[in-house]
């Protein structure tokens, strides 16, 4: 039982962690949200600015009040529908390869096999694939038009040679992604799997069950959390993929919102668009966070 | 009772196993390879797959002209670094929410989960501004901090679900003994402890290491851990496939070897304790 001594003790051990994680969830969002409604660009001083506004750290001559005309500009953007569009469209395929890929592997690896660790090793690796590794190892060692691995196979096919990024940009990275996130799905199933009763499944046998059945009643139903898991959480990651459309340039074609954030921002000096970009990116992840912390919220409490 | 496995089956299904296994790991196997080639062996097609010159002047030249290095030991600063400023911050925080849990301590940690869903790019433009306007761009210390912010819920998360399996009738006992809170904390918890926090320090090394959306914005030279300096051959000069894969094979080494050896912290790490 806590005693009052404990209790304080307590709240002084939790104070630097929700301190330092406060800060640093609302001072930045907090920023994003006044940028994104004044006029501000990092090389273009204004002299109607010079009324300085309130809040002002540097840059004042470079900023004035612009109400919502930055939400108005990205918004009405074509970059921002491709932007959106190419980000809604990474996620669904990666997540539609990584389930389905996953769980058919972790079915795989959960039978009776020689070098079953070995196997999961080699299947797990890519997770931890530095992105930037990954993104340039594809493009050019795996994906180059004339000297790419899989030119090679599909040459020697008769198929003739696919020149991934400059044709089929957004493939190719769906790909890439899928191959980095498809072990993350397979090691959670696998685990789930794993964890299964053994006594259940020998009572299901004795019972003369049929695979199918037994599949469709006892397997699926097991792996509904887990599955769930794995695609709020990947939901979450994917949202923000970046390095891998940054290092293969193809945030022109095949740009997701991060991206196109980042071009606004970092790249135009645009700050006023690119906050209000980054403030839609949040809204947008609070969608998915809003499903997750429900399912994670309600498995604290069993 | 063990279930009798048809050996037709049995040798049908390690095939198959062996053979998604493969596929899946050879762009790695590819990129170890290539490293020990030539750079006119590592474009020939059709391409060459053991017998070729073996040779190791692709890791010289690498560090030679881009210093490898040098970002290599940014990635270990940063990656211990962050990791150590939070297990300082999460041990206690966890520890306090395991054993003294009071009405809010679920409120709390869920909260703490949801800030690693805020969007990176949420957050991108003013940290840029406040990291220029502290001169903190391209400093070890800032990208740190932000390397132990973006992972102090995953620790805390972490810690709290291995603390919480610990038995707190040892800790009343201990307390009847008469041991302080410090002591409890030193010879009881500590030693229960050191498992979990072994766990948690390996996932946050490994998050640490291969982080590429800060570590891209907020660097360029001087603290650019790894994931910058593969990064910068994003640009080819002539032939550079077999310098690639030697930098990148050095890049992921390491953490492809932690990795490995944390598989099963990763599953509770990465799904907050939902599947274990």
């Amino acid at each position: 039982m806590a005693t009052q001594q404990t209790r304080s003790i307590g709240r002084i051990a939790v104070a630097p962690s929700v301190l330092a994680l406060f800060l640093w969830m609302i001072v930045p969002l907090a920023m994003t949200v006044w940028f994104s409604f004044l006029r501000y660009n990092l090389l273009d001083p204004n002299p109607a600015c010079s009324l300085m506004t309130p809040g002002a750290l540097l840059d004042a001559a470079n900023r004035c009040m612009a109400g919502a005309a930055n939400y108005y500009y990205f918004l009405t953007d074509p970059a921002f529908f491709k932007a959106m569009r190419n980000s809604l469209l990474l996620v669904f395929w990666v997540l539609v390869i990584s389930v389905a890929g996953g769980t058919l592997l972790a079915l795989l690896l959960d039978q009776a096999i020689y070098g079953r660790n070995a196997v999961r090793l080699m299947v797990i690796a890519p997770f931890f694939v530095m992105p930037t590794v990954s993104a340039l190892v594809w493009k050019n060692m795996m994906m180059h038009p004339v000297q790419g691995f899989l030119a090679w196979i599909t040459k020697s096919l008769g198929l003739g040679a696919i020149d991934w990024f400059a044709h089929y940009p957004m493939t190719a990275i769906v790909i890439m992604v899928s191959w980095q996130w498809m072990p993350f799905a397979t090691l959670i199933i696998l685990t789930a799997l794993q964890s299964f009763d053994e006594e259940q499944k020998e009572a299901a046998q004795m019972d003369g069950a049929p695979p199918l059945s037994f599949f469709w009643y006892m397997i699926v139903p097991h792996l509904a959390r887990p599955v769930t898991v794995v695609i709020l959480i990947e939901t979450i990651f994917l949202l923000n993929i970046f390095a891998e459309i940054y290092v293969t340039g193809s945030g022109g074609r095949a740009g997701n919102l991060p991206f196109l954030v980042y071009h606004y921002g970092l790249l135009s000096n645009d700050i006023g668009g690119a906050s209000a970009g980054g403030v839609i990116a949040v809204i947008l992840a609070n969608i998915a966070a809003f499903f997750l912390m429900r399912m994670i919220g309600k498995n604290l409490e069993a | 009772m063990a279930r009798a496995v048809p050996l037709r089956r049995k040798l049908i299904f390690t095939g198959l196993a062996w053979g998604c296994g493969f596929v899946i790991f050879f762009p790695i196997l590819w990129t170890i390879l290539t490293s020990f080639k030539t750079e006119g062996e590592a474009v020939a097609i059709p391409p060459t797959f053991l017998f070729f010159d073996w040779t190791l002047e692709n890791y010289g030249v690498v560090q030679e002209r881009s210093d490898y290095l040098k970002f290599a030991s940014n990635s270990v600063i940063l990656a211990l670094g962050s990791t150590l400023i939070g297990l300082l911050i999460a041990v206690p925080a966890a520890w306090a929410m395991a054993f003294a849990p009071g009405r809010r301590t679920k409120d709390l940690l869920m909260w703490m989960l949801s800030t690693k869903m805020m969007p990176p790019v949420g957050a991108l433009i003013p940290l840029y501004l406040i990291f220029r306007d502290l001169k903190l761009l391209d400093s070890h210390i800032g990208i740190i901090m932000v390397l132990m912010l973006l992972n102090l819920p995953i620790i805390i998360w972490m810690l709290y679900t291995y603390f919480r399996e610990i038995p707190g009738e040892i800790l009343e006992a201990s307390r009847m003994d008469g041991a302080s809170i410090g002591k409890e904390l030193i010879y009881v918890l500590a030693p229960m402890a050191v498992p979990g926090i072994a766990s948690t320090v390996l996932l946050n090394i490994i998050l640490a290491w291969n982080e590429a959306f800060w570590t891209l914005t907020l660097t360029t030279r001087n603290a650019a851990p790894l994931t910058q300096f593969i990064a910068s051959y994003s640009s080819p000069e002539g032939l550079f496939w077999a310098k690639l894969s030697a930098a990148s094979t050095m890049a992921i080494a390491p953490i492809l070897v932690l990795g490995w050896f944390a598989q099963k912290q990763l599953v509770r790490g990465l799904t907050f304790g939902a599947v274990k």
